[in-house]
């Protein structure tokens, strides 16, 4: 990890207004979490370096500080997105995906499996990583049909670019509740969240 | 001499941040709202922080309502189901104070809701928030003092004890005595204390449309319950969960199936039952139904129409 200087003036602004913008994104995402599958939209949020989204950016704003262990793709690694994080978030970056509070994956070829990051203890299955999974779109992929708590019946995603064995990863995730990871698929600036106790059956499959 | 024109929540002058707690607290708060949120029923430890009010007067439920309030919210709090009694009048106009908000009494306009040993009567819809305040957290704690204990309990899914306690209930009793704080049981895996809300209000949790998030100040603990949710309030096959009922009627609107306070009224015993939801009494009143002893003193309404002679 780099430990350089920061270059200040390369640095893309944050929010503008801290308070009320980490408010107002915070309690979209809870919002998301507790209705899995909702999708949201952060288009107001400031634009991130690297292709890093707004909705992976602004999340990364609201929740992420001097507290939390970050996981930050490879791909990303001594990137611009790096220094905005470090500097807005003030938080550490580690590169073993089983010590990480959150992780931020953007380059889907290479994602590692749902299982490398921590999945929490038996006593404290809080503690395990927020994944941020960003993909190139949360429409117009192969129809995926969801159901559990927060949901009424089933909802319907389509979410475009996820690996191949994705779902199967969810599948295994959510079969080893109360263990496991939670994931926030993003998108650009949109979000939507699949908590760890969310069910998901592939159209057709 | 002109009256000092009190500053607005955030000038420089009032020298604390927005809805009082710091950013870094309320970053805290929201990353273990989330953590509850997926993992329904699940105690998640957060580091409280010392707020204006002792203990026991809501600081779990206030800090859950500082760390997500904002501007464009309507606040609405409630204690025992009534709006009016001091400790809910106060958590009300600190909110209007630190977090420059509307606050209402009106149980559908509101969008988060804090409350203290009651659920609304009316039904609760997407797009609120409930906040209990929670005295105790822990539904084993009054079977097994050690936290580390009751943190194996759950999560090795042991809840034996729990159903023991119930068993010397009936064996004692001839049915399951506990009235308020009825465990729950969440998702089928984490049991919960429901906080002392009375048992009458223990089959509102099941499928509720609001998102529902308990806050224990002294103990550090959240906990919350997504919406559309499975929550069974423990009982036997032989011996099924039963929630109060009343002969009595609300005395001012007649509510005939609202949870019911008993009021003494004087030293020869005589006594009225009321509805302990203040708002939705008085929606039923304002809509024209009357209860049997309707024109009371206790009826503010009445009373302010019609002194009494």
């Amino acid at each position: 990890m780099s430990v350089a200087t920061l270059d200040l003036s390369r640095i893309a602004p944050a929010f503008a207004d801290p308070v009320r913008e980490s408010q107002a994104v915070f309690r979209e995402v809870m919002e998301c979490m507790a209705r899995p599958g909702r999708v949201t939209r952060f288009d107001r949020a400031p634009m991130a370096p690297n292709g890093l989204g707004k909705a992976a950016g602004a999340v990364a704003l609201t929740l992420f500080d001097f507290e939390t262990l970050v996981w930050l793709d490879p791909a990303l690694a001594d990137s611009e997105a790096e220094a905005w994080l470090r500097f807005h978030c003030g938080c550490p970056l580690t590169t073993k995906a089983q010590d990480a509070a959150f992780a931020i994956v953007t380059d889907m070829a290479k994602a590692p499996n749902l299982a490398a990051f921590n999945q929490g203890d038996a006593k404290y299955p809080d503690r395990s990583t927020t994944v941020i999974l960003q993909i190139a779109s949360l429409e117009g992929g192969p129809v995926v049909t969801l159901s559990g708590p927060g949901i009424q019946t089933t909802t319907d995603i389509a979410p475009q670019g996820l690996p191949q064995d994705f779902w199967t990863q969810i599948e295994t995730n959510q079969a080893q509740f109360q263990f496991g990871v939670d994931v926030l698929l993003v998108a650009s600036d949109q979000l939507l969240a699949l908590p760890r106790t969310t069910t998901a059956q592939i159209k057709g499959g | 001499m002109s009256t000092p024109v009190p500053a607005r929540a955030n000038a420089p002058e009032r020298y604390y941040n927005y809805a009082y707690l710091d950013e870094q607290t309320k970053r805290m708060i929201r990353r273990s709202i989330l953590k509850a949120l997926a993992i329904p029923g699940y105690q998640v430890p957060f580091g409280s922080r010392e707020m204006p009010v002792p203990y026991g007067w809501g600081t779990g439920g206030i800090q859950l309502t500082a760390a997500i309030i904002g501007p464009d919210d309507v606040y609405k709090c409630i204690d025992q189901g009534a709006d009016d009694t001091t400790n809910a009048v106060s958590i009300r106009r600190f909110f209007a104070n630190v977090a420059d908000v509307a606050t209402t009494e009106d149980t559908g306009e509101a969008t988060i809701i804090q409350t203290r040993h009651r659920i609304p009567e009316k039904p609760l819809k997407a797009g609120q928030v409930l906040i209990y305040q929670v005295p105790q957290p822990e539904p084993l704690r009054g079977l097994e003092a050690r936290e580390i204990e009751t943190r194996a309990m759950h999560a090795y899914e042991e809840y034996g004890l729990q159903y023991v306690s119930l068993y010397e209930n009936i064996s004692a009793y001839g049915r399951i005595a506990a009235t308020a704080g009825y465990p729950v049981m969440v998702e089928e895996r984490y049991l919960m204390s429901p906080s002392p809300i009375p048992k009458f209000d223990n089959p509102k949790m099941a499928q509720n449309e609001a998102v529902m998030l308990f806050g224990a100040g002294r103990e550090k603990r959240i906990y919350a319950v997504p919406p559309f949710t499975r929550v069974r309030s423990l009982d036997f096959e032989d011996y099924p969960f039963e929630t109060q009922t009343w002969e009595e009627t609300c005395a001012l609107c007649g509510a005939e199936d609202s949870y019911l306070d008993e009021v003494i009224l004087d030293d020869a015993g005589d006594k009225m039952f009321v509805c302990s939801d203040s708002h939705h009494c008085a929606e039923r009143r304002a809509a024209g139904h009357v209860g049997p002893m309707a024109g009371h003193t206790l009826d503010q309404d009445a009373a302010l129409k019609e002194p009494a002679q």
